[in-house]
């Protein structure tokens, strides 16, 4: 079997041949042990720790919250929420726009930068698609959950009925159901296949029987043998190129739900990159702000390494200079273009009675961040986690002042009238994070959370004795 | 225990059935009547009478819970049976009735009948036409025939259809908290009769003001059968000042009506004429009828300056406004007497008013000498009323822009003294039996006479009113009384004409109206009021036989007694009370508070209706609550905030009020508005605001000096539908901004009339027609009809009917104060209200705002499902059944006039409420938007009429429920497609504009900018 050989195989890590002394994989590793660390997490004994069920309790917790607040939503009505005429989006739909922001980071990392051959990728891609795959879950939601009548929502589909009804395609929501479900199904796909190896490695060490049936079944049927790899290769590269554009076009079309309508502050042509970038820089601040925990608890500093860190640091930074710019040029615009309705808005942003949040914003998004242009900084576990933090909240305070703050302050002055979030939405809130959590904390206790056939391919690439650039994995001792 | 000792003992219970022996009855009666008194005094042996009443919500009520026995079983058990027969099965009116519009043997399913009738009011009463459907009356429309309306109506009147199918009304006779009946009621009442026959001495009557001439000539029959008995008639605000005043000025209580319409100049002394009082359905209309500049700037205008304490729609509409304490008034109009020319006593030295404006008005006045016009106010002591008139008789108006007549009124009292008088009676134990019709003095007669330790004096006290309110809780029987849309009357209007009440269907509940009752006790038992009526009408009419049943069709039909107009009578000034020394002004910084009927729950007796209570008032745009009003320097100076809560102390009474800060209030006074905490009222009303009456009395019954103001330190969250409540004392940013957005936005066009003369299109933009086609899609050619409205912002007053009959005929829900405060409102129609100039006494503007009805509508393109789709005819049509309430549509709507179901706010358990319902509008549920969509319905309705006939629709033929009802004729609806209709050429009129041109949405409502008449004599 593939990984019984590769186990025992004895292929030492060379020093990485461009960085020396900063690799991506720690000096020492070998085939068999990143095999025998990823899938210990998973199978070995001894690992629900005291930590892990703390976590979980407190996420399902915080999911019996949600539960609560959905029967409540289907009982009473979106009116338990703050949400009022002028403002009829509050938090649901920032926590859309979030949640599916936060998901970009993981498709980014897998499929564009499978396709960019950066290798660094590797030790980070799997759970970065499943934080991916588990915020656009709870993304998802939300649309569902702030609809007046939830239990309606096929009509958004363009499903056969008798009345020749259709959605109306000209609302960007309708372009939101395709886009997220399109999304959703490729993450989802994407993830599972790069899955199958690793899930054949797992049930061929697991040890209890029911183990060895879930894993035998999700494994479905891998051998390992050469057609396999050979197909498995190229539904990752066709998965790989699909998901790339979607990358970009997901939060292009959700910030069409803003560009499209003829609010002051919404109505703006700046916002799909805009939001794309935005959505690489949060995503990639909940990618540190899972990793750094994850790698410290499990003591991954061998496979995610500094210089992993390093990496996704500068890539927060990139984004979040496109970010700042985009805040500056938002705001040149709305005063060179000369229209009262956008100037007023923004003058209501930085000095109205939401002036506050605007400047945790621009403090969180755009001042603390700056830290990373420092090595040390982005070197530094502990700071690099508190920025990824900030930038976490920076990014949910911006939506709420695109969304609220816009909504807010419309063009009558008669109805300009505040949001105030009420217990519910902050629970709504909270619910997701608990579930985003509870669906982790799964994942890495039944799944490996590294991918381990490209650690392996890793290996084996860096080794001295294995091919040279080589994308493709070889299988070992086949 | 006092509940026990009533409930041991059962004959109290049986009095009415077996007391034909007088003697065992009178026994009875003292028997019950010292229980009660006992019972009372106990708790009257607490001197803070009115907190106690608070706390334990009457004692009376929990005497059965521990009480009930088989015998009570029983009789709720079939008085429900009884009840669920009543409202399964509505018998028909017995007596012939004639619809307004077409004759009723054909009765068509969804086709609504309408017919004529009057609602009463003590100022006089109005006509109206009411819609409907298979014999349930579902809508209020103005009588266009009747004088006091003209086809307009008031916010109250809409509303009135609300309280018959009030589920909180009365509903069965009780005695004595218990269950009784009719039949119990008329015997225990003829037992009276028997009683006093031939005396009467210890018969009080309590009526409110009684203009119907049957209950008049009723009264004063019984009077004359009991010389001893005694009529008294008290309403806390209806024209007290006015009639006092006239009695003062002619030396008997002549009704004086003014034809705003024929004056060109109008002073108003404190005087809300548009508001409140006699005629103001009417004077809206007339005053409405002067601003409408028909000819663009060649037309005049009338001016119309206003004097008073607090802001009101009447000062809203004024040229020039005078913020001034209602104290000061008096002094201010003995200054303007003496400048035109009435020589009364000197003003004692008061208050500081700017000279050039006071001569500036009197030279208005004097230059227009026959055509000028002096109103003053109820909340003005009479003497004032008196002033007014011989200023109007020394300017040659009297017969000319005012006219007097005899009282509308059955019989002219001082209602004041008339209370009083009773209060004393009572007191002295001279009462044994006291009727109470209507009216609820328990709760707002004047605090000092403490009028209920005096009524449970009384021996036997008998209530008839629409609730089981404060005084039916100490009366011995309850009778509910009849809504007028369920009884027959007759009644006066401003002018004396009269008109007939007629029912639009049974009573709903075992209730009677005072006709009837008043007919027991004349010795007349089961008269049906319908023959009351008609038999009164026979005595005053010279037809006889086949005449008199083609004059009483007649009347029906139309609402009103043609040619019945008091006429005018020579009402000569006597001017002894000129000389008499004026009453002293108020002192300067002494705080003043007002008593002002509630602009939206009046004096009390809507306080149960939701729609009223959730009807924004003008200016201050409050819901739900009344509240001590003051000027932004009167909050300065006393460190008060709005919503802080403070203890208003007027002579040893308190109450707890919250504060609202209001623009144009006269500084150092505070204005608190009547009918709102209520004790004992139904489920809407409750724990609604504070009782202003508490510290109401009847030597001050308008204002009064000296108030008092704590702070508490608490705060109460008011609910206020615009966002100038949020203005911050110091810096007023939030304010300033929302002003300055206002101009910048054009929302409300402003133009002196000298300017407008000079830029006859200064409303218009620019840019409004070149860049309406730079779109790459070809404009939608609508052929056919176009529906468009224009409202002329000259003529409306801001007076909130429109609100009330689209909430009417639309089945708008009522979504409650906590809803209201989040944001969540639901009328479909809103009257914005802007100010411009300094907080002290800005010009105040209100814009009705329904939905643009934009043909390039945002609100359509963003729906995902196209529940919001265009009409061919270029209506924005609303499909509930496809919403999934995605709430886009809102947030793309630069109005902000769609209105979301944010829970199921129709009421769908509530099954008296399904009556009032129109059928042709779905009742929306819970997650779907709803909004303005012109009245589709009546478009439809007009639409289908027009198709049946082969014709287009008529212009006109179509009226929107707002347009009907606005008594100022200020919104008109039609087809643009027809260059001769009405709507267009009021929309190629110059001051025509659309709100936010430059978003291009091309709406189809369009606006009639505001021009001012200024006195250039009047520094701006």
């Amino acid at each position: 079997m593939a990984s019984e050989g590769s186990r025992k195989s004895g292929i030492a890590v060379r020093p990485d041949p461009l960085h020396g002394s900063d690799p991506i994989l720690a000096p020492g590793q070998t085939l068999g042990s990143v095999t025998e660390k990823i899938s210990s997490i998973v199978i070995g004994k001894g690992n629900t720790t005291p930590g892990w069920i703390f976590g979980a309790f407190i996420s399902f917790c915080l999911l019996m919250l949600l539960n609560t607040v959905i029967t409540l939503l289907a009982i009473k009505g979106v009116g338990i929420w703050g949400i009022n005429i002028p403002v009829a989006w509050g938090f649901a739909i920032t926590n859309f726009v979030w949640w599916i922001g936060i998901g970009h980071a993981g498709t980014l990392i897998s499929a564009f930068l499978l396709l960019l051959h950066q290798k660094w990728r590797t030790s980070i891609n799997r759970f970065a698609e499943a934080m991916t795959i588990f915020a656009v879950m709870c993304a998802g939601m939300f649309p569902l959950l702030h609809m007046g009548r939830p239990w309606l929502f096929y009509y958004l589909l363009p499903y056969p009925n008798p009345m020749w009804l259709w959605p109306q395609f000209r609302s960007p929501l309708v372009w939101d159901v395709f886009a997220v479900s399109t999304y959703f199904t490729v993450s989802l796909l994407f993830w599972f296949v790069g899955l199958i190896p690793d899930l054949a490695t797992l049930r061929d060490r697991a040890t209890g029987r029911i183990k060895k049936i879930a894993y035998g079944i999700f494994s479905m049927g891998w051998r390992g043998s050469a057609a396999h790899w050979a197909r498995y290769e190229f539904a990752c590269i066709l998965l790989a190129g699909l998901a790339t554009p979607l990358v970009v076009s997901v939060h292009t079309v959700v910030s069409f739900d803003f560009t499209i309508a003829i609010v002051p502050g919404w109505h703006s042509t700046i916002f799909p990159p805009y939001f794309v970038a935005g959505a690489i820089y949060s995503g990639f601040a909940m990618v540190l702000t899972l990793a750094i925990p994850l790698r410290k608890y499990y003591h991954l500093q061998n496979m995610v390494t500094e210089r992993h860190l390093d990496i996704m640091a500068k890539v927060m930074l990139a984004t979040g200079i496109i970010v700042a710019y985009s805040y500056v040029m938002e705001m040149f615009m709305a005063f060179y273009s000369a229209n009262q309705y956008e100037r007023a808005q923004f003058v209501e942003r930085m000095t109205g009675q939401y002036a506050f949040v605007f400047w945790t914003l621009i403090t969180f998004n755009l001042v603390l961040p700056q830290l990373l242009w420092w090595r040390k900084a982005r070197r530094h576990e502990l700071t690099l986690f508190v920025v990824s933090l900030i930038i976490n909240i920076g990014m949910w305070l911006e939506r709420f002042v695109i969304i609220v703050v816009s909504l807010h302050h419309e063009y009558e002055p008669s109805k300009w009238f505040m949001f105030f979030p009420t217990k519910w939405d902050w629970a709504t809130f909270a619910g997701t994070i608990g579930m985003f959590f509870l669906l982790f904390y799964l994942f890495i206790r039944f799944l490996p959370m590294i991918s381990i056939v490209e650690m392996r391919t890793l290996v084996h690439e860096t080794s001295e004795t294995g091919p040279h650039s080589s994308l493709y994995p070889v299988p070992p001792e086949a | 225990m006092k509940s026990d000792s009533m409930t041991d003992d059962p004959k109290p219970k049986s009095f009415p059935n077996d007391s034909v022996d007088l003697g065992v009855a009178r026994a009875n009666v003292e028997k019950m009547g010292k229980k009660r008194l006992w019972q009372s005094l106990e708790e009257l042996s607490d001197t803070k009478l009115h907190r106690d009443f608070k706390e334990n919500e009457f004692p009376s009520r929990y005497k059965d819970s521990d009480g009930i026995n088989r015998r009570d079983v029983l009789k709720l058990m079939a008085a429900s049976a009884a009840m669920a027969g009543l409202s399964a099965c509505t018998k028909l009116p017995q007596e012939k009735i004639v619809p307004y519009v077409r004759p009723p043997e054909e009765i068509v399913p969804g086709v609504p009948l309408f017919y004529a009738t009057s609602i009463p009011e003590s100022g006089g009463a109005v006509g109206l036409l009411v819609e409907s459907h298979m014999g349930r009356p579902t809508k209020i429309e103005g009588n266009p025939g009747h004088p006091g309306s003209l086809g307009g109506t008031d916010a109250l009147q809409q509303a009135s259809i609300l309280n018959m199918y009030d589920p909180d009304r009365a509903q069965t006779v009780r005695f004595d908290g218990n269950l009784s009946s009719w039949t119990e009621f008329v015997a225990a009442m003829s037992n009276v009769r028997g009683r006093h026959i031939g005396d009467g001495a210890g018969i009080r009557i309590l009526t409110t003001t009684v203009t119907s001439p049957t209950l008049g000539s009723q009264l004063k029959a019984l009077l004359a059968q009991f010389p001893g008995a005694k009529w008294h008639q008290y309403e806390p605000a209806a024209t007290h000042s006015a009639r006092a005043g006239a009695q003062m000025a002619f030396g008997r209580p002549v009704n004086a009506v003014y034809h705003v319409d024929q004056a060109d100049v109008i002073v108003s002394l404190d005087a809300d004429f548009l508001q409140t009082g006699s005629g103001h359905v009417r004077h809206i209309h007339d005053f409405a009828s002067r601003r409408s500049l028909p000819d663009g700037p060649s037309s005049n205008l009338n001016r119309l300056y206003v004097v008073e304490s607090m802001a009101t729609i009447t000062g809203a509409m004024a040229d020039h406004r005078l913020p001034l304490r209602s104290s000061d008034v008096e002094a201010f109009t003995r200054q303007l007497a003496a400048a035109v020319g009435v020589s009364a006593a000197p003003a004692q030295a008061g208050p500081n008013i700017p000279a050039d404006w006071l001569k500036a008005v009197a030279d208005d006045l004097t230059a227009h000498r026959g055509s000028s016009l002096v109103i003053a106010g109820e909340t003005q002591p009479p003497v004032v009323h008196a002033i007014a008139h011989a200023m109007n008789a020394a300017l040659g108006n009297a017969g000319k822009t005012v006219v007097y007549t005899d009282s509308i009124e059955a019989e002219p009292v001082d209602q004041m003294a008339s209370i009083e008088d009773l209060v004393n009676d009572l007191n002295a134990n001279k009462v044994d039996f006291l009727l109470i019709l209507g009216g609820n003095p328990v709760y707002d007669a004047p605090c000092d006479l403490d009028f209920l330790s005096a009524l449970i004096k009384a021996k036997l006290r008998v209530y008839s009113g629409l609730y089981y309110n404060e005084t039916a809780e100490w009366c011995h029987w309850e009778v509910p009384a009849t809504h007028y849309l369920e009884s027959w009357s007759d009644t006066r209007a401003y002018d004396g004409t009269a008109g007939v009440v007629q029912p639009l269907i049974a009573p709903l509940y075992d209730s009677h109206s005072e006709h009837e009752i008043v007919a027991i006790l004349s010795g007349r038992p089961g008269v049906s009021s319908h023959d009351l009526v008609r038999d009164y009408w026979q005595s005053q009419r010279t037809e006889k036989g086949k005449a008199f049943d083609d004059f009483w069709e007649l009347t029906l039909y139309q609402g009103y007694v043609t040619g019945s107009a008091l006429p005018s009578v020579n009402a000569a000034v006597q001017n002894d009370f000129l000389k008499q020394p004026a009453s002293a002004a108020g002192e300067a910084g002494a705080l003043e508070v007002v008593f002002r009927p509630d602009p939206s729950i009046g004096d009390g007796l809507y306080n149960n209706n939701a729609w009223l209570q959730e009807l924004p008032k003008p200016i201050s745009r409050v819901t739900w609550d009344n509240a001590a009003y003051v000027s932004p320097n009167t909050a300065q100076k006393l460190g008060i905030n709005t919503q802080d809560y403070v203890e208003l102390g007027l002579g040893g009474r308190k109450v707890s009020a919250p504060v609202f800060v209001t623009f144009g209030h006269a500084d150092d006074s505070v204005t608190i508005h009547l009918g709102y905490g209520r004790l004992r009222t139904g489920s809407v009303g409750t724990g609604t605001g504070f009782n202003a009456y508490l510290l109401r009395t009847s030597s001050a019954p308008n204002f009064a000096t000296g108030l008092q103001i704590g702070k508490t330190g608490k705060s109460y969250p008011l609910a206020c539908v615009q966002h100038q409540y949020t203005v911050d004392l110091d810096g007023q940013k939030a304010d300033k901004e929302s002003v300055a957005a206002v101009e910048q936005r054009d929302l409300v066009q402003i133009a002196t009339l000298d300017e407008f003369r000079s830029n006859p299109t200064f409303a218009k933009h620019d840019d409004t027609t070149e860049n309406r086609d730079l779109s790459l899609y070809p404009n939608y050619k609508y052929d056919g009809y176009a529906w468009a409205m224009s409202i002329d912002l000259n003529r409306c007053v801001g007076c909130n009917a429109c609100v009330i009959a689209c909430q009417a005929e639309n089945n708008i829900a009522v979504v409650g104060k906590d809803q209201t405060m989040r944001g969540r409102i639901m009328h479909w129609i809103r009257i914005d209200t802007y100010f411009r100039g300094d907080l002290e006494n800005p010009e105040a503007y209100f814009e009705p705002l329904p939905c643009m009805q934009c043909e390039n509508a945002p609100c359509e393109y963003v729906c995902p499902v196209g529940a919001t789709t265009h009409s061919p005819e270029g209506l924005n049509d609303m499909t509930y059944n496809r919403c999934v309430g995605t709430r886009y549509c809102s947030n793309n709507c630069p109005w902000k006039v769609r209105r979301f179901n944010f829970y199921l706010y129709s009421d769908w358990d509530t099954k008296s409420l399904y009556g009032v319902r129109n059928p042709d509008v779905t009742v929306r549920s819970r997650g779907v938007m709803e909004k303005c969509t012109y009245c589709v319905q009546r478009i439809q309705e007009a639409k289908i009429r027009a198709t049946r006939e082969d014709r287009t629709v008529r212009d006109g033929e179509i009226v929107t429920a707002c347009q009907q009802v606005c008594p100022a004729d200020a919104i008109v609806f039609g087809n643009i497609n027809d260059p001769n209709s009405r709507v267009s050429k009021l929309k190629a009129q110059q001051r025509d504009y659309i709100l936010m041109s430059d978003l291009n949405t091309r709406p189809r409502t369009s606006y009639l900018a505001r021009v001012r008449n200024p006195n250039p004599a009047i520094r701006a």
